[in-house]
């Protein structure tokens, strides 16, 4: 008996201490759902004022139709999906890796989780124009170095470079939690598994990836929480070109409110997200709540 | 002068009932011990009655006042943590010092205080270590040390002696005992360690499943046992249990037919148990009379302790009973004995698992 | 401790350590020294690693942008809203560590849920109530939207630290006399400074990186260093040297403190899913 010591009867005191935050959020999460819920059935453009008035369902009707939603619904899904797959996947080997003894671990480590303190903004200039630009990239000079063509990476793979260049900020965050938790596990554990003849292979396999259970849950959900509304980097590389081929909704949307001036649209499309977000949010929460014991 | 009351006390956590109506009467500077097994409810009556749990149902009195609603801090008490629950961040000082400064006592006053338990309670070379720095029977001296300063009408401790080894628990045992004569305060205290309850107690209360089994002296209990769960927690090693069967009762005796088909005639009210009821026979392990006439069996193991020696005999009906001899009774391995069960230590229950009433009193009870 | 492998084995790890390690760095490493590069250099191919460094970039973007004022616009706006959203939350996780319900749970999972709100989904409404309240492009306005989003968080991982602090210590203090308040501000607080130090942390670095809001809730007044990292990548005409120079002095100083709190962050950042 612990935490739980003081169950009972509703406690005041503890109200009084949790409704301040409670309430706040309550504002916070409310206020701005039920506006843009409201934006969304009207007519309300920022330039035109002439148009106003109750739209009705015309706001859905035209995102739903509109096959840049559909395209920016699927870019955002396969966004949060791509980088989740690379974070935890090579997470998990890269935090093995760095769990190992050898010269130079403590400065390489630092190194390695370095991006998660760049802001996204410059990370997608750095990797824009330094990196990656036809002609002044350093993988450009590199290719051609070994005499290939170099290739303009964000016009012909726009989905795949900002994909990359977004798992590049978030690998770190990952290898940091998922490192943190294998250095956690007892080494009796792993030796115990050796005395009992699994090799390598095995020893990550049934030992190391299920005590990361818990930790990739957080992975999984911090990083959902960020990749579902990548904006910035998007709009930094390539304003979610060429064509639609790397808007996600969140661009999208801000493509309809901040250039077109259409809130009644951009209203539409944001609950379109709202929604997403929250189907989402119903499984990592069940996920969170098994997996944490909060 | 502390009294403390318990009138029909119930908790229940969601929609479980852990403690199913207690009542109890604690009088001043009287040391009752709570025994029972692992998850009787023993910490939270204790808690309700520090304040520490809401109490669902019932009064608390303390002097005779219903302190129900009143803060922890106010009802007079001080409690000891298994945990020992030490600040970590303040040296053993300041963790005397907290509660009377809180309380507003002036500083040169607190100091006073200080000192004069460290000095009791052999602290005063720590008194600026941190708890981390300390050793486990030093930390549990801080721990109550912390609750004396405060000058408390009631102690309150729960399992307090449980993380100390076992000779650390031996000393700290006949500390707490000189202490508590010393300060001559109500103490209710916590265990599941048989000889603090039998040592310590004035009274025992013996909890199982959030009901009070018995009440009693520690010699009351281990003699008169109210009921068989009483009797199997009391005393080690336990006691001995033999279905029997009653032969003729009146209220004088009751006759009751052993196992190997003898009988035995035991001193106790047999009223309510007509011929033919099926009843079973207690009898502790140094009770058990070797090479007496009675049942016949053969020695399995032999424990030797030193100054005693445990026997443990398997009977002819396949039963094992074990008698306690003195450390020089030598009865080879897989030996033939034969084993009496004198009548006057022998304590029968009912069905229903109540004792039926001794005639005789034991001696030191009487 | 270790399991004991073959010299050749830690070697070809390390190799790989080390490898992974200048590969993931490289991009920070390469803005960092480009900003030290004439533009002329900035664009030479193949690219140089070794050059006259020059400082000509750094003269040119402090020239053209003020630095300073968007730097401490970023700082006032970080510490502002995490030191708001630690006053809002330490009382809010002590209760729902220490005096937990029914619906302390449910609560807490709800809380995060909000975090999932999509910020694009409510920009409208958030930058139309900005605009009304006259917090458009002001620190206030700015500092409370970041406090927001960073409240679920800092809930939830204070929360995971209280968890740890052993509830006999806080009753101990309660049966001392101790009031709800004195029992948070005088044995919890310092007990779980470590995991409230780390906490602040991470919600500072989430601050400082901010950019959503950053760029459509300010303009110039209270603009952070996202926003002045913006002001250099618009196309007009490719500067590599002025933009690394910009980039390294917007990044630099959270890159610095991230790596000197890098220990007590970790601690923080696994929201008590290491045990
Ligand atoms: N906060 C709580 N919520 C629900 N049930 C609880 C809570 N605290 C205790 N219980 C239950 O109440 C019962 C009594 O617990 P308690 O801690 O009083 O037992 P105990 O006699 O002190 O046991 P032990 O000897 O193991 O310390 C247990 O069954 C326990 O599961
Ligand atoms: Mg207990």
């Amino acid at each position: 008996m612990t935490t739980a010591a003081r169950t009972g009867r509703v406690d005041r005191a503890g109200l009084a201490m949790l409704s301040p935050a409670v309430v706040i959020l309550l504002i916070w999460s409310i206020v701005p759902l039920v506006m843009t819920l409201w934006y969304s059935f009207r007519n309300y453009n920022l330039v035109d004022p002439t148009l106003h008035g109750f739209a009705g369902i015309d706001n859905y009707r035209y995102l739903l139709t509109d096959p840049d939603f559909i395209t920016s619904l699927i870019n955002t899904l396969v966004l949060v999906a791509g980088v989740l797959f690379v974070s935890v996947g090579i997470g998990t080997l890269l935090a093995v890796l760095y769990d190992q003894e050898f010269f130079g671990r403590g400065i390489a480590r630092v190194l390695v989780i370095s991006p998660f303190f760049v802001m996204p903004t410059v990370a997608a200039l750095v990797w824009k124009n330094l990196m990656l630009h036809p002609i002044y990239g350093v993988y450009s000079s590199m290719m051609r170095a070994v005499g290939l063509t170099p290739v303009d990476w964000l016009q012909q793979f726009p989905m795949a470079t900002v994909m990359m260049i977004v798992a590049w900020e978030w690998l770190p965050f990952s290898v940091l939690i998922l490192l943190t938790a294998v250095q956690s596990l007892d080494s009796e554990q792993k030796e115990a598994a050796r005395m009992d003849g699994a090799g390598p292979v095995a020893r990550f396999r049934y030992i190391i990836v299920p005590h990361l259970a818990r930790a990739i849950t957080v992975v999984i959900m911090i990083e959902t929480i960020y990749l579902l509304t990548i904006f910035a980097e998007i709009s930094v590389t390539t304003a979610g070109g060429p064509g639609v081929a790397s808007t996600n909704l969140a661009f999208l949307i801000y493509a309809r409110a901040l250039l077109q001036f259409d809130v009644g649209g951009a209203s539409a499309g944001g609950m379109a997200a709202i929604v997403i977000a929250n189907i989402v949010a119903v499984f990592l929460v069940r996920a969170v709540a098994r997996n944490l014991e909060v | 002068m502390a009294t403390v009351e318990l009138r029909d006390i119930r908790k229940t956590y969601l929609k479980d009932e852990i403690i199913k109506g207690v009542s109890l009467t604690i009088e001043d500077r009287e040391f009752v011990v709570f025994v029972g097994p692992s998850g009787c409810g023993k910490s939270t009556l204790l808690r309700m009655i520090a304040g520490l749990e809401d109490i669902t149902a019932g009064d608390l009195l303390i002097d005779g006042r219903r302190v129900n609603d009143v803060e922890p801090a106010k009802r007079g008490l001080a409690m000891v943590f298994q945990s020992y629950a030490l600040y970590p961040h303040m040296d053993v000082y300041k963790n005397m010092e907290f509660g009377l400064k809180l309380a507003g006592m002036p500083a040169s006053e607190r100091s006073a205080k200080i000192r004069d338990v460290a000095r009791i309670l052999q602290l005063e070379p720590y008194l600026h270590h941190k708890p981390g720095q300390l050793s486990g029977g030093q930390r549990q001296r801080v721990a109550i040390g912390r609750a004396i300063v405060r000058n408390p009408k009631v102690f309150l401790f729960d399992e307090p002696l449980s993380n100390l080894d076992a000779a650390l628990r031996g000393q700290m045992r006949v500390e707490l005992a000189t202490l508590h004569r010393r300060l001559n305060a109500t103490t209710i205290y916590v265990t599941h360690d048989q000889v603090e309850a039998m040592t310590m107690a004035d009274k025992i209360v013996v909890l199982q499943g959030g009901v009070v089994e018995q009440v009693g002296s520690p010699l009351e209990l281990y003699h008169h046992p109210r009921n068989l769960f009483v009797a199997k927690f009391i005393g080690s090693p336990p006691m001995n249990f033999i279905p029997v069967v009653v032969e003729t009762s009146s209220t004088e005796s009751v006759t009751v037919r052993l196992p190997d088909e003898t009988f035995l005639d035991v001193p106790v009210d047999g009223s309510n148990t007509p011929a033919g009821t099926a009843l079973t026979l207690g009898i502790r392990p140094e009770h058990v009379a070797l090479d007496e006439p009675g049942l016949a069996g053969q020695v399995e193991i032999v424990e030797r302790l030193g100054a005693a020696t445990l026997f443990h005999i398997r009977l002819r009906d396949g039963q094992l009973l074990v008698a306690q001899s003195d450390g020089a009774a030598d009865h080879p391995l897989d030996s033939g004995v034969s084993v009496g069960l004198p009548p006057r230590h022998c304590h029968l229950f009912g069905a229903d698992g109540l004792a039926l009433a001794a005639h005789a009193r034991h001696p030191l009870l009487a | 401790m270790a399991i004991k492998r073959p010299k050749s084995h830690t070697f070809a790890i390390g190799l790989l350590g080390w490898a992974i390690a200048c590969w993931v760095f490289f991009p920070i490493a390469w803005m960092a020294l480009t900003s030290f590069k004439t533009e002329v250099d900035a664009i030479a191919t193949p690219p140089q690693f070794i050059f006259r460094p020059s400082l000509a970039s750094y003269h040119e973007v402090f020239a053209r942008a003020n630095y300073w004022h968007f730097t401490l616009n970023t700082v006032a706006i970080s510490l502002g809203a995490t030191i708001v959203a630690l006053a809002l939350s330490v009382p809010a996780a002590y209760a729902m560590a220490f005096i937990p319900s029914q619906r302390t749970r449910g609560t807490l999972l709800w809380m995060l849920s909000t975090r999932m709100l999509p910020p694009v989904g409510v920009l409208v409404p958030i930058y139309l109530l900005a605009r009304n309240t006259h917090l458009l492009d002001t620190l206030t306005g700015l500092g409370i939207v970041d406090m927001l989003t960073n409240l679920p968080i800092i809930v939830w991982m204070l929360f995971t630290f209280f968890r740890e602090v052993p509830a006999p210590i806080l009753e101990a203090g309660r049966m001392d006399g101790a009031s709800r308040w004195q029992e948070m501000t005088l044995v919890l607080l310092p007990l779980a400074l470590p995991g409230i130090a780390s906490t602040a942390l991470l919600s500072i670095i989430l601050c400082w990186n901010e950019s959503f809001w950053s760029l459509n809730l300010t303009s110039s007044q209270a603009a952070p260093l996202a926003a002045f990292i913006a002001s250099f990548s618009s196309p007009e005409g490719l500067f590599f040297g002025k933009l690394s120079a910009a980039s390294t002095l917007a990044v630099a100083p959270i890159l610095v403190f991230g790596w000197f709190s890098q220990k007590q962050l970790v601690r923080g950042l696994t929201f008590g899913a290491v045990k």
